[in-house]
């Protein structure tokens, strides 16, 4: 199913072709690393997607559902 | 009077190879009356191959243990003849809800269309389950059940099986032409061949508590990631038949499996989920590890192995049993085949081939629904509780939450027996996937699609007319007395009269469903294997090539 969207709206709808397959991935890629290391991997991965992205409202709008929910120490 | 299954004492008796010293060579040994061994049984014997089951005990299954049996495994004991009794006394479900500390963050439905005879899933305790099949077994004529006859040695010669049998009153030797191996995990089969399942081993212990108790809960599976009655770990929810509720509790690498079966120890862990009232009685407890595993090959020479014996999953999914169901429903048509000099040995090795293919689909899946359920690192703790919040507000991570992806069958994409697509075709119904069931009418009557197909090869043609011409119902008819039969059903649309025909059966497309799943217009024809797979598909009816799928389909071209 292709979902119509904004170029410049963050797309929230499922497009992940087989996601069973990419959290394996996911999982996969942290194999044999400690939590530091992990964190790490995670902000690469992070910055990395977020240059693929661009636009920086759509980047917004993704760390405001990231921060959604999770209470400031 | 219902019977206790699970107090059935099955006598032994003495056999004929123990009253006389002339070996009598059997036709096939099937070693382990479970439901994989039991459904093996039956299906041989009701293609017209005599069969004697060997058991080392004395008792069909003790506790619950298998309690969800699939859609498809169903559609197998259809054909079997045993479904009925399975549906009649199981909780029939379609519907999970996942739940992440004390929020529900989705629910699912694994049969949301309508126009399936059977439902995504029955909870039935294996006992119910085995008592079924032995008593359907038991009553065939070509079904011989030795209990308490324990294999101790296999040897395989140039055209055969030699086994000894340990019984009460000694040993006794056996032969047979093929010996087909469905005695478990532990198989001994498997031990005195010197042969090994290998795969990944995990640490994790969970509690099952199978409780009594009258409970208002829906026929639904309910699971929990973190919730408040059972921290940092995972529940599972299940109504079973005869007011049964299968409790399970994930118990984390460090539980003593001795100390957490005490009920000192269960009885607070189910009165933290039911409430301190609750009223239950403890029907059965046990404390488990799984391991995913798998044999290399599922056939070595004579033996072939099939269940548990030659695969295990986690039980998250259900695929255990329900693919052991399917590995036999993959066998006894071509061991049939063989035994009747119809098709090579060849044959046999595709049973290997696409059953290993299944089981490691099956592995695959089950092996990640345990990694998703008990994380292995803090990273993959911290990504799954991510998902897990993100699930209650956004369809995209639901469909990363992985709390066991329930059993379904696999299409055997790759199978050689496959005839390739020569036109295009939508949907599912691809050469090597189960064919889909649909409502029909036959002579008036509502009935099943798949009831009129499976046992033999069936060339399913739609037809607008439900009249073929004359040359095609000759070349069909031809079809049916060939050395490998090919029945012939034809499908007509909602609204034409099924008029009875001779040498063929008429179906009526009673919702458009059957024209719809199967993609079909006027003159689409489809062959399906005697166990319901799709093996090729054509848009006109051709008896050439129907002749030539057949022959590719066992083995023959």
């Amino acid at each position: 199913m292709t979902v119509a969207m904004d170029a410049d709206k963050l797309n929230i709808e499922p497009n992940l072709g087989a996601p069973d397959d990419f959290y394996e991935a996911l999982i996969e890629m942290h194999r044999d690393l400690t939590p530091q290391q992990s964190q790490l991997v995670n902000a690469k991965l992070i910055l990395l997607l977020a240059n693929h992205v661009g636009d920086l409202t759509v980047l917004r709008e993704a760390m405001a559902h990231a921060r959604d929910g999770v209470a400031g120490a | 009077m219902a019977v206790d299954y699970q107090k059935l004492e099955l006598a032994y008796a003495r056999c004929a190879e123990q009253k006389t010293d002339a070996p009598v060579r059997r036709p096939v040994i099937v070693v382990g009356a479970g439901p994989v061994g039991l459904s093996a049984a039956i299906d041989l014997a009701q293609h017209g191959v005599p069969v004697v089951v060997l058991d080392d005990d004395s008792k069909l299954s003790f506790g619950s243990r298998a309690i969800c049996f699939a859609k498809r495994t169903l559609e197998i004991w259809d054909r079997l003849g045993v479904a009925q009794r399975m549906v009649d006394k199981g909780v029939s479900w379609n519907v999970g809800k996942v739940y992440f500390q004390d929020e529900l963050v989705y629910t699912f439905n694994l049969l949301a269309e309508a126009g399936h005879r059977r439902p995504a899933f029955i909870n039935l305790q294996q006992y119910y389950c085995e008592g079924f099949l032995y008593e359907h077994a038991a009553a065939l004529r070509n079904v011989e059940l030795r209990w308490k006859n324990k294999v101790v040695a296999v040897e395989q010669t140039v055209d055969g099986v030699e086994l000894v049998v340990e019984t009460p009153e000694g040993r006794y030797g056996m032969q047979a032409q093929y010996v087909v191996a469905c005695d478990g995990s532990r198989s001994s089969i498997r031990r005195v061949l010197g042969l090994e399942s290998k795969g990944r081993v995990f640490s994790d212990r969970f509690l099952i508590a199978d409780v009594r108790m009258k409970a208002d809960f829906p026929a639904e599976r309910w699971f929990w990631f973190d919730p408040p009655f059972h921290r940092n770990q995972s529940t599972l929810l299940h109504m079973q038949p005869d007011n049964v509720w299968r409790i399970d509790f994930q118990l984390g690498c460090e539980a003593d499996p001795d100390e957490e079966k005490r009920p000192e120890k269960v009885i607070p862990r189910i009165r933290a989920l039911l409430g301190d009232d609750a009223k239950f009685d403890l029907e059965w407890v046990s404390v488990y590890t799984f391991a995913c595993l798998r044999m290399d090959a599922f056939r070595h020479g004579r033996v072939i192995f099939a269940g548990d014996a030659a695969h295990c999953v986690s039980p998250f999914g259900a695929r255990g049993a329900n693919s052991g169901v399917q590995d036999a429903d993959n066998l006894a048509w071509k061991l049939a085949l063989v035994l009747a000099s119809k098709a090579p040995e060849a044959l046999l090795d595709t049973y290997a081939t696409e059953r290993e293919y299944a089981a490691d689909e099956n592995l695959r899946n089950s092996t990640r629904s345990t990694d998703f359920i008990t994380p292995k690192s803090e990273v993959s703790r911290t990504f799954r509780d991510a998902v897990l919040k993100l699930a209650k507000e956004h369809a995209f991570a639901r469909r990363l939450v992985n709390s066991g992806r329930l059993s379904t069958p696999t299409t055997l994409v790759a199978s050689t027996l496959n005839t390739p697509d020569d036109e295009p075709f939508a949907g599912a119904m691809m050469p090597g996937a189960p064919a889909a069931d649909a409502p029909v009418r036959v002579a008036g009557e509502p009935a099943w699609f798949l009831a009129h197909t499976g046992g033999s090869f069936v060339a399913v043609v739609f037809s607008d007319s439900g009249t073929l011409g004359a040359d095609v119902a000759s070349d069909l008819g031809s079809l049916a007395h060939a050395a490998i039969p090919v029945r012939t059903l034809v499908v007509v649309p909602k609204g034409v009269a099924s008029q009875p025909q001779t040498g063929y059966t008429v179906v009526e497309d009673a919702e458009g469903m059957l024209a719809q799943r199967f993609d079909a217009r006027e003159g689409t024809c489809y062959l399906l294997r005697p166990d319901q797979h799709v093996c090729a598909r054509w848009r006109r009816v051709d008896a050439a090539r129907l002749r030539g799928a057949v022959a590719r389909a066992t083995c023959n071209a």
